[in-house]
């Protein structure tokens, strides 16, 4: 197929064509670490304000924690990566925490997640497919999802909290306990990441995914359905979120409708924090668990330094923002 | 004479490298004058510094003869200095008035009084345009009347050209250069930038000649011939431009269009394509062309007619169907359209063929770069490292890569739309040697372009289109401009096209 045949016509190169010089690579390191030197200077400062802080039993909460919003973050970054986002993850999780109750009242537990991940791809699927073939706005479609699967979550469990009681007994040990070191559900948040670090970096899905959200135009042009990668963004955020919803009730022992009440700002926020570009192409897998980190560490410290809940929101909306001004440290720096 | 606007001795470096080194360059009050270069000589940032946007590390701006330490954009703005840039830069949701008011706009806005205004600075420049129109509705010339407009309402003393006509059609491209002569001939002092020398021939009263970020010299067009002039700027004769086709044999039919009828304006296009040839495709820009190759190409769906590819029927529903099959495009927009300006040039290069460079859809990376070592190397494109985002590269190599992208994929019909907008002269040289070596290895190519002497040194023949029609073909022997614009404009269209 290529064709290497060397050596033909021998135009004089032109020596003014040299390639234009590249530009401080200052703005790209900062951005890689960026989110890195933060995570760094919050880890400093929390084991100073507080001796509770680095505990391995303080460490592995946090951890099991944010396990839900990090597995979340990955697909919001996919989708963050197209230049999409995904406001429906947070009901998504509620949507699958209540039908993981049901379902393992009266199937397998390997067949109840599987339907589980099941209906949280399929509400993706929906959105996915609004979005890439009849090109609605990511933030209409997904907000009206976000609506929607609350409202199944609500219907399909009355507005009360389902136990997972005996039937689902395997499932809240798996919530509760350790592996490797680690708590299970943080054990998974990290097979998810990984997983997702392998994919965006050394697969074809993930090159145009990332691809697609710095120029769609130009990918269709190199004869890609571009509609269907856009889609399956959706499908794996709501995959994803459906699995988040299983880590929540795991922990809990409930699968409740409530679960994950404005997670889906929490989950954009540290992708945010990780350095992702709102406008699509730019993010990474490492730096998103950063994010979730960081995020979880500004929770946890404020908490172990008693600062009231109310006033914790305030800070937080401040901390983001200061996290996102260093982000683009670089660009607001380089105007001359 | 005091000049209106010099600059003097100007050095500007980024990152430790010269941008302009010792640049001299002054505009009189009722002069045109030119500015010459390839891609990279130092045109723009020379202009940029001039325009407040960047300052010099180096000499000094001076306006009137006195030393201006100008702020920003908005302090040249006001001491007169207007800058049209490439990429215009109007409010598309806005109205005409609107725009050319923009930034001074009152607080309470007398509408009946603005409108006049508008249409008053639009009349002095010999148009008709309704000051109340969106400018997203408006022709690409006509948005540039209201660029100029815009720079005339703030009293501009000089207006820097940053390539005017490249995005324009010809007759378009003649009635701007007649009012620029208007504006000279009322005192404006103009700094003229283009690719297109013929222009330059027709309007300037000196040229200055940029290589590697210094004056090369300042003359008049009349002491030096076009042939000198480029190899001022490249250090090559224009013979060599074009090269020569290598002796191909014209092979099978490839690719037959009947009765193209697409749902736009495009009607009844029919005309055929051959193993080894090479097609060009003229005519006004807006009559049909890009419309007929994204067509082809499956970009944009087909109401009518009959495509054969290869003896089959051929009816692409998308780009994919297309490349699938062998059909390449290399789009006229080529930063928004042809290439991943963030992503690296490897992965750019591949993006159309993975298969070859991946395993269970994941990437190899050694097969990945060997196979693009092998394309930098074919096409001589330069560049740092591959891993650099295309964004890094100079225009030619912008367009070498998407080129690559299609060597790679092996394609059998390549169309490629205005192959060299924007392209400097040493790179277009290698760009039609690539074209003449797709046509060698037996591909059919389809060139689409705006610059004649483009399409009488490349193609064996040239379609021409007007008015969404194909008008007629041009064998080599009719290669006059004279012939090919008596088809693209045949039946009154001029009148059509720029009204």
């Amino acid at each position: 197929m290529t064709s290497n045949t060397a050596g033909f016509g021998e135009p004089a190169a032109s020596e003014a064509e040299a390639p234009r010089r590249r530009r401080t690579s200052f703005g790209k390191l900062f951005r890689q670490f960026g989110t890195f030197v933060i995570f760094l200077i919050l880890l400093g400062l929390a084991s100073l304000q507080s001796d509770a802080f680095l505990t391995e039993r303080n460490v592995m909460n946090i951890l099991r924690q944010h396990a839900g919003t990090g597995i979340m973050a990955v697909g919001m970054l996919y989708v963050i990566l197209t230049r999409g986002i995904d406001l429906s993850v947070g009901s998504i999780a509620a949507l699958g925490a209540v039908t993981t109750a049901i379902l393992v009242q009266d199937w397998p537990l390997w067949a109840a997640l599987a339907m589980v991940i099941g209906i949280g791809g399929a509400c993706g699927a929906v959105s996915g497919f609004l979005v890439a073939f009849l090109r609605l706005p990511a933030f209409v479609v997904t907000l009206a999802m976000m609506t929607a699967a609350r409202g199944m979550a609500l219907i399909l469990s009355n507005g009360q909290p389902i136990m997972l009681g005996e039937p689902g007994a395997s499932l809240s040990t798996f919530g509760t306990s350790f592996a490797l070191g680690v708590p299970a559900p943080a054990l998974l948040m990290f097979a998810v990441f990984v997983i997702a670090l392998i994919v965006l970096n050394f697969s074809r899905f993930g090159r145009l995914v990332k691809a697609i959200g710095s120029n769609e135009e130009a990918v269709r042009l190199s004869g890609i359905s571009v509609g269907w990668y856009v889609m399956s963004v959706y499908v794996i955020s709501g995959a994803l979120a459906a699995i988040a919803g299983v880590v929540v009730t795991s922990r809990s022992g409930v699968g409740s409708a409530s679960v994950g009440e404005g997670a889906e700002l929490d989950v954009i926020a540290a992708v945010v924090i990780g350095g992702a570009s709102l406008m699509g192409g730019q993010g990474g897998v490492i730096n998103t668990f950063l994010g979730v980190l960081i995020l979880g560490i500004i929770g946890n410290i404020m908490n172990l330094a008693g600062v009231p809940g109310y006033h914790q929101q305030v800070y937080l909306g401040a901390i983001i923002v200061v996290a996102v001004v260093l982000q683009h440290a670089s660009q607001i720096l380089r105007r001359r | 004479m005091t000049p209106l606007v010099a600059l003097r001795g100007i050095g500007k470096s980024f990152a430790g490298i010269h941008a302009l080194s010792g640049v001299d360059f002054d505009v009189h009050a009722g002069e045109v004058h030119a500015m010459v270069g390839e891609n990279g000589a130092g045109k723009s940032t020379l202009m940029r510094v001039m325009g407040g946007e960047l300052r010099p590390d180096a000499g000094h701006v001076e306006i009137n003869g006195e030393t201006a330490r100008l702020s920003g954009p908005t302090d040249a703005i006001r001491r007169g200095i207007s800058i049209i840039h490439q990429e215009m830069a109007l409010a598309p949701h806005l109205s005409v008035a609107e725009n050319i008011f923009l930034g001074e706009l009152p607080a309470r806005i007398g509408w009946t009084q603005l409108n006049a205004r508008a249409r008053e600075l639009i009349q002095r420049l010999g148009f008709d345009i309704s000051p109340r129109a969106t400018v997203s509705d408006l022709s690409v010339a006509h948005q540039q009347v209201v660029e100029i407009a815009k720079a005339l309402s703030r009293k501009a003393r000089v207006i820097v050209f940053d390539e005017p006509t490249a995005v324009l059609s010809m007759g378009d491209a003649k009635r701007l250069l007649n009012i620029i002569r208007g504006l000279r001939n009322e005192g404006v002092g103009i700094v003229y930038i283009s690719h297109r020398l013929d222009e330059i021939y027709a309007i300037a009263d000196r040229i200055s000649v940029l290589k590697d970020g210094r004056n090369v010299d300042t003359v008049t067009p009349d002491a030096v011939p076009v042939d000198q002039l480029i190899r001022m700027m490249v250090g090559r004769p224009l013979s060599q431009l074009f090269g020569t086709k290598p002796e191909t044999v014209i092979g099978e039919e490839l690719l037959r269009v009947e009765h193209l009828t697409l749902p736009n304006f495009v009607r009844d296009v029919s005309f055929s394509l051959r193993r080894g040839e090479v097609v060009g495709l003229g005519g006004l820009v807006g009559s049909g062309r890009t419309e007929v190759a994204r067509a082809i190409f499956g970009a944009d769906p087909i109401a009518a007619g009959r495509i054969t590819y290869k003896g089959e029927a051929f009816r692409p529903r998308s780009p994919k169907q297309a490349v699938r099959q062998g059909v390449a495009l290399v789009p006229e927009d080529r930063k928004g359209q042809g290439v991943v300006l963030d992503m690296a040039i490897r992965k750019n290069a591949t993006m159309a063929n993975t298969a070859p460079v991946t395993r269970l859809g994941f990437f190899s990376g050694a097969k990945e770069r060997g196979v693009v070592r092998g394309l930098i190397e074919d096409l001589r494109i330069k560049l740092g490292d591959m891993g650099d985002p295309v964004s890094s590269l100079s225009g030619g190599n912008q367009q070498k890569v998407v080129l690559a992208k299609w060597f790679h994929t092996g394609s059998d019909v390549v169309i490629l739309d205005e192959p060299t907008r924007g392209v400097d002269v040493g790179a277009k040289t290698e760009i039609y040697s690539l074209i003449h070596r797709m046509a060698a290895e037996g591909k059919a190519v389809l060139v689409i372009s705006s610059e004649h002497a483009e399409l009488f040194g490349l193609c064996d023949r040239v379609l021409v289109m007007g008015e969404g029609r194909l008008r007629g073909e041009l064998a080599p022997e009719d290669y006059t401009e004279e012939k090919l614009l008596t088809l693209s404009i045949k039946g009154g269209a001029e009148e059509r096209v720029l009204a």
